[in-house]
């Protein structure tokens, strides 16, 4: 995307290299939001419930659906309803929840701390097992260890996460009562604990009591560990082949030339070059774990973004669905964005 | 005085694919502190042997041998620890295209001290100033800003110099120089060749040049190996390749253009023949 | 990295990837057709006085909770998976490859809008918009794949894509059209087919991935509805008896978790066949 160029040589450097990339970064991702919106738009306006005929009930007379109608904006041409839902939007305002008879807007700021801690936790894991296991693929070709973290990669990858989770609160939970079960704290500290920052861990930790952190710990290592399996199982495969196309690239043998060894490669001249790609993988990964947090926070009954989407679905709440999938949709879309410029930044062909 | 020191002596050596075809059979050479010129046709087999002689074949390449030492160490045998110690300090090696060969996301000054930080304990100080000396006598200028660069701003004259400097920076005892001009355009080929040669006699050192170019190698070195289809088959003196006795030679020498051989058609190798005697593999 | 060892595993030539991954393949369709052949039980019979049993010679894998035959259902639970995942790849594949061609070959704005509509629906969440169509349109199979198929095409247009560019350059397009050859003719004829093998390649890895997502839709009660035997939903019934009859939802899950690696391993084998310089 070409925008005009001031005309000073210095300006005009700093201009191309740094500005006009981010800007035309920040205008992309502008435009995908804009198309986020237009296909919530769309769905809202085609969802087969009537939200004025829910408004008013099945028994009003015609001049009352009507009334109602003309209170939603229904009435106006198709441009002018978008344009007020843009405005909406903008405000904060995503509609009020069938089920909770809440704000969604504030339903979302109390399930998306949740989502968010979990998917962070079982994103830090999976990242430094899956980097680790993906360099054994160049640091020790053809071993054991590398076959065997290529099959878990695979099973890991082919696994579908819920069924995985509810296998282990029957094996962790119910036999071997090591992990705390369903929800993120038993009830006796929920209503008792202090803090209220959304994130259970770090509550927790503030209290400085032991049973409480242990307890915290108790409920979210479970839907970590199978989350976090599903990030390593992605980060190790898409990882895994990136570092084995770097392995025989020239520079490579070069660097065998001079006498450096294995693991001076890795880390000095293989990691360098995937860096860019790393982290696209990353977020990539992060992303997913969003996705999948939604099927396992069903399972482990975890008060997140997930969770609150499945039960509005059941209960064929289109403000609440339709609300948090613009929020994880925005999510994503800002993600990839930031993963982008990351991207861009760290490769020194654009310096 | 020099050291007449064998530097690479290889007896019947083999290197085989997987499913048993030979790509190199049977080749046999002693080398000292002298310039000699691999070289052959594409296929020939001497990249390979450049790269065996390094450690550094690919996985799907098995090398055998009678006989293989590189300054006196047999090399099949050589751990990875042991090889790590060989190379990059007395024994280096120029690869073909900067391009690829240099890593794209570490600068020039990176990549020219890591040798020394492998290899020997100097202060940092000491290091940086080791590095712009060799930029230097490679011949690139302004070595203080160039060593801030990455490949990608160097030209392929520049690039071959920066591989030249890597290589040379530990003082080996001997360079192997895989077709380091193949990937220059002609002007270049003459400077990087001079330079190379001139870095390898100031410092007494031996050099194996891989090369495809005939003309270039008897300008530049004392003995030449021809190799055709993985064998060694002629052994002689540069001062002599014009009056060679072997077909393959004396054709691959004769077939080069030349002002005086204006107007009649250049000769042409006779393949049965050469099939016949060394035979297909 | 180059490697000196002459020590490699030798494994026997039959067993890679590709061959293992599609003679499970061909083991589940083979399950999936002839499923009346291999169980007597009908998988929708209900058997309340038999249900909730543990396997038993004469229910192999057990019952449900509405005493119906396991090991029947989850044969027959074979047929909406494959179903699903075949509808979704017939969908998918045309629409993406028709658009990446188009935007490679007309080039200019028709390009330019083209892939900005592809980078918007690749970015999106596909789950979730999944999730979120199908809420709208209702559950049911033909809707379940509509709504996957609209987030998975992008993938193959952007491929699409940068081969058709590639190709524009050609001296092999630049030959047919020579001949006289151009327009849709050309596409069709002459790109479409060079497109194909690099899209069925990424179809088989995306396979695993699909059918994941489609049983995770049924498993919210989003995708084939009860009482037809579905993997996804068969978990989802399972769930509520998971602490003493562990068996309902844990066999489903097994057979997702092979329909999921067989097409993977597909996936990973054919890549690696068109492809010889991946790793194996």
């Amino acid at each position: 995307m070409t925008l005009s160029i001031p005309s000073t040589g210095v300006i005009r450097r700093f201009w191309t290299r740094r500005l006009q990339p981010l800007m035309s970064g920040f205008l992309s991702f502008l435009l995908t939001l804009f198309g986020l919106l237009v296909f919530t738009f769309i769905l809202s306006r085609a969802a087969p419930i009537d939200p004025a005929l829910q408004l008013v009930g099945d028994h009003a007379s015609e001049a009352t659906y009507q009334q109602a109608r003309h209170q939603l904006g229904l009435d106006q041409p198709l441009p002018m309803q978008f344009f007020n839902y843009l405005s909406q939007m903008l405000q904060g305002d995503l509609g009020v929840s069938q089920i909770t008879q809440q704000p969604v807007v504030d339903d979302l700021a109390m399930a998306f701390p949740a989502t968010v801690e979990l998917a962070t936790v079982a994103m830090f894991f999976g990242a430094l097992i899956g980097i680790l296991l993906a360099s054994l693929a160049v640091y020790k070709p053809g071993s054991i260890l590398d076959h065997i973290a290529r099959m878990i990669s695979l099973l890991g990858y082919s696994v579908p996460v819920f069924w995985l989770g509810l296998l282990g609160l029957l094996f962790f939970y119910a036999t071997l009562h090591w992990s705390a079960g369903p929800g993120r704290l038993d009830d006796i500290y929920t209503y008792t604990m202090e803090y209220n920052s959304g994130f259970v861990l770090y509550d927790a930790i503030r209290t400085g009591e032991s049973e409480i952190i242990l307890n915290a710990i108790g409920h979210l290592w479970l839907p970590v560990a199978v989350l976090a399996l599903l990030s390593m199982a992605s980060i190790t495969r898409l990882l895994r082949a990136v570092m084995l196309e770097e392995s025989n690239k020239e520079y490579v043998v070069l660097a065998q030339a001079k006498g450096a060894s294995r693991l001076r490669i890795l880390l000095s001249h293989i990691f360098p070059n995937v860096l860019g790609t790393l982290i696209t993988i990353l977020a990539l990964s992060y992303t997913s774990l969003l996705e999948g947090a939604v099927l396992t926070e069903t399972v482990f009954a975890w008060p997140g973004l997930g969770r609150y989407l499945t039960s509005a679905l059941f209960a064929s709440d289109t403000a609440a669905v339709l609300g948090t999938t613009l929020l994880i949709g925005t999510c994503f879309v800002t993600l990839n964005a930031i993963a982008d410029a990351l991207t861009r930044w760290v490769d020194p062909r654009t310096r | 005085m020099t050291n007449n020191q064998t530097l690479i002596n290889i007896e019947n050596l083999n290197i085989c694919l997987s499913n048993g075809q030979s790509l190199v059979k049977d080749l046999s050479f002693r080398m000292g502190r002298e310039r000699v010129a691999l070289v052959g046709e594409s296929g020939s087999g001497k990249s390979l042997t450049a790269r065996t002689l390094m450690g550094l074949l690919p996985a799907a390449c098995t090398p055998y041998a009678n006989r293989a030492q590189l300054l006196e160490k047999p090399i099949l045998t050589l751990s990875q620890k042991q090889w790590c110690q060989l190379r990059g300090k007395k024994v280096a090696m120029v690869l073909q295209d900067p391009k690829y060969a240099l890593n794209p996301a570490r600068t020039i000054g990176m990549q020219i001290e890591e040798p020394l930080l492998l290899h020997q304990k100097m202060s940092r100080k000491a290091r940086s100033e080791k590095v712009e000396a060799m930029l230097d006598a490679v011949g690139l200028p302004n070595p203080k800003e160039i060593r801030k660069w990455y490949p990608h701003q160097l030209s392929g004259g520049m690039g071959q110099r920066v591989m030249l400097a890597i290589a040379l920076i530990n003082d080996p005892q001997l360079l192997i120089a895989d077709e380091p001009t193949s990937a220059l355009d002609h002007a270049m080929r003459d400077q990087v060749l001079e330079l190379i040669f001139s870095l390898v006699e100031e410092r007494d050192m031996g050099l194996l040049l891989i090369s495809h170019d005939l003309k270039q190698v008897a300008q530049y070195s004392e003995r030449v190996l021809v190799m055709y289809q993985g064998q060694l088959v002629d052994e002689l003196k540069a001062s002599e390749l014009a009056n060679s006795h072997h077909p393959y030679t004396k054709t691959l020498w004769s077939c080069q253009p030349h002002i005086e051989k204006r107007g009649s058609p250049l000769p042409v190798l006779d393949r049965n023949e050469l099939e016949k005697r060394y035979g297909n593999t | 990295m180059i490697i000196n060892s002459i020590n490699q595993k030798v494994w026997p030539k039959w067993l890679n990837t590709f061959n293992l991954g599609l003679s499970l393949v061909v083991i589940l369709v083979f399950i999936a057709i002839s499923a009346p052949l291999l169980t007597d039980y009908d998988p929708n019979i209900q058997n309340i006085a038999q249900r909730l049993a543990p396997p038993t010679q004469e229910h192999l894998l057990g019952t449900d909770r509405f005493g119906r035959d396991l090991f029947a259902r989850v044969l027959y639970g074979a047929r909406p998976t494959l179903l699903l995942v075949s509808l979704v790849i017939m969908i998918t594949v045309p629409i993406g490859l028709l658009i990446g061609i188009c935007a490679g070959y007309f080039g200019g704005w028709t390009e330019r809008v083209l892939m900005r509509f592809t980078d918007i629906v690749m970015s999106l969440p596909s789950l979730v918009i999944a999730l979120a169509l199908v809420s709208i349109l209702g559950p049911g199979l033909m809707n379940g794949a509509l709504a996957l198929a609209f987030t998975s095409w992008p993938s193959f247009a952007r491929q699409a894509r940068t081969e058709t560019l590639a190709l524009r350059r050609s001296d092999y397009l630049a030959a047919a059209k020579m001949q006289g050859i151009s327009g849709w003719r050309l596409i069709i004829g002459h790109i479409l087919p060079l497109c194909l093998p690099s899209a069925i390649v990424r179809a088989a890895l995306n396979l695993g991935g699909i059918i994941l997502s489609a049983a995770g839709l049924g498993f919210l009660g989003m995708g084939i509805q009860p009482p037809a035997a579905e993997w996804g939903s068969m978990v989802a019934n399972g769930s509520r008896v998971i602490f003493d009859q562990w068996w309902v939802a844990a066999v489903p899950g097994c057979a997702i978790l092979y329909a999921s690696l067989a097409f993977n391993l597909l996936g990973d084998g054919l890549r690696d066949k068109m492809d010889p310089r991946h790793d194996k």
